[in-house]
């Protein structure tokens, strides 16, 4: 325990990491998750297939291969990201590692949102749809003031998992030396290997923590659609 | 109003508005729409009858490209229908359609069902397309409901309100899919009293019913469907008690004896 009190700001600093990758990739998996399954359910062939082809290609590779590919491979290919380092907002700038991991988690995590939506979208009757279009409404307006309306309460239960997945993934940047919370556990477990099963508590406290605000808010917004 | 000067006027009724030409329709193997041509002319009352499986819905969904058709053409006041997109939208405003489910936006109260259109794409302002929406809403009798969710409606009164939602648009046709086939007996009459109402004030109609007596009071003219196609046309007296075709005297012997 007192391994982790003793350097108890390095301990925040790396949820605080952890939770800035989430909420990164969180809120961009969801907004590329959205559009891909707007172009699931639209009318435009192409453009449905591509996005099915985009979530087969990235649903079905391991996290880690993504990592890889973004760390190692980008890079080769003379996209390095470089220029994100320019950008300050605030006092904190983004560094292009951070980046390539922020962009790696979204491009994963967007596959799995694009399913959530889809199947929420799916369970809206079609005659919904329909109905929206037949009184000239535009694909995008049918979408936006009549169908994701009412697949939003279905689609809640999905991307709460998935968005919980990835909290949890994040950590799969430490395998690449970012200073979150899994590589602070295994850098303080080195240091301090008389109290592992302390630091192993702490470190899942911490994840716990952050994992049940992601549920509370997500029963919270359940909630409120309830009554709307 | 293009290309359409030469389209003979066979009827009464105004000029052509809704123009099916040599239209063919497939479902995979199954020929759906076979050589459809039917001229609706403005003002005019249609009736569309046949047995089940005879392709109806999908005729009344082509019309506004709910279903879109594999050869031949559709136009709405000689235009021919857009393909996609912010045109194709734009046709679907004009087009009026009712549907055997009412299909009332569920999440909308029944106001916001009738204003959604007028303010979303006819971008009225939102006094004056609620104080149109009541006016409908008053013409077809749920004025005293405009707050309440479709789903505290009954059938009956659901189906009037889809009616109310689409002349929000202001369409220069409708069409109805069996609009009363949902509802309970006592239920249809409501419904079919708006339509003739409808049809009374000049309304072009395009129905999908099975409903005789409302044929025989408001609509010109009956079109049969069988296996895809036009079998029959005439109007509602003679197809219902002089019908030419072997397969309109099958029809109507079965549908006639219940
Ligand atoms: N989306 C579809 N995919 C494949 N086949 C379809 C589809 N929609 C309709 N069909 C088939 O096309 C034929 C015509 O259907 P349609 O709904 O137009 O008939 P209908 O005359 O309206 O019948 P009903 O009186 O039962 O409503 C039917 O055999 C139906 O099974
Ligand atoms: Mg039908």
């Amino acid at each position: 325990m007192e391994a982790v009190f003793s350097d108890f700001d390095e301990y925040l600093k790396a949820f605080g990491l952890t939770l800035l990758l989430f909420v990164v990739s969180g809120a961009a998996s969801l907004v590329l998750g959205l559009f891909l399954a707007a172009l699931r359910v639209g009318p435009v062939s192409i453009m449905r297939r591509a996005a099915a082809l985009y979530v087969i290609m990235f649903r079905n590779t391991p996290l880690l291969m993504i990592f890889v590919f973004m760390m190692f491979a980008m890079p080769r290919l003379g996209v390095t990201f470089l220029f994100v380092e320019e950008v300050r907002i605030g006092d904190w700038n983004p560094s292009a590692f951070f980046t390539r991991a922020s962009l790696a988690l979204t491009l994963y995590t967007s596959a799995f949102v694009c399913e959530a939506f889809r199947s929420g979208i799916n369970a809206v009757p079609l005659g919904q749809a329909e109905a929206a279009r037949s009184i000239g409404l535009t694909f995008g307006q049918s979408m936006r003031l009549v169908v994701l309306p009412q697949a939003g309460r279905a689609v809640i239960p999905p991307l709460t998992s998935v968005q919980v997945a990835l909290l949890k993934n994040t950590s799969v940047a430490a395998a690449f030396g970012m200073a979150e919370a899994a590589y602070y556990m295994r850098t303080s477990l080195n240091n301090h290997a008389d109290q592992r099963p302390e630091i192993f508590l702490m470190i899942a406290i911490g994840y716990v923590v952050l994992v049940e605000l992601v549920t509370l808010s997500s029963y919270a917004l359940e909630r409120r659609w309830k009554v709307a | 109003m293009t290309a359409q000067g030469a389209e003979p006027r066979s009827t009464v009724q105004g000029e052509a508005l809704v123009v099916l030409d040599h239209v063919d329709k497939w479902f995979g193997e199954l020929h759906v729409l076979r050589d459809i041509d039917l001229t609706i002319h403005r003002g005019e009352v249609v009736v569309v009858i046949g047995p089940s499986g005879s392709g109806k819905s999908t005729l009344c969904r082509a019309i506004n490209r709910l279903e879109t058709i594999d050869k031949g053409t559709i136009s709405l006041d000689g235009e021919p229908l857009p393909q996609e997109g912010k045109a194709l939208a734009a046709l679907r405003a004009e087009v009026g359609m009712v549907f055997q489910s009412f299909n009332l936006f569920a999440h909308k109260t029944i106001l916001e069902n009738v204003m959604l259109g007028p303010v979303k794409v006819r971008k009225q302002d939102k006094a004056a397309a609620e104080q149109r929406a009541m006016e409908l809403l008053a013409r077809v009798g749920i004025e005293h409901q405009a707050q309440k969710y479709p789903a505290q409606l009954s059938g009956g009164q659901q189906q009037r309100v889809a009616i109310a939602r689409a002349l929000a648009m202001d369409p220069k046709v409708m069409l109805f899919d069996e609009p009363t086939s949902a509802l309970d007996p006592e239920m249809i009459k409501e419904v079919l009293d708006v339509m003739v109402d409808l049809a009374r004030q000049g309304m072009t109609m395009v129905v999908v019913t099975h409903e005789m007596g409302f044929a025989r009071t408001a609509a010109d003219r009956v079109v049969f469907m069988s296996d895809g196609a036009i079998v029959e046309e005439n109007t509602p007296e003679e197809f219902f008690t002089n019908p030419r075709s072997e397969r309109a005297q099958d029809f109507l012997g079965k549908i006639l004896k219940h």
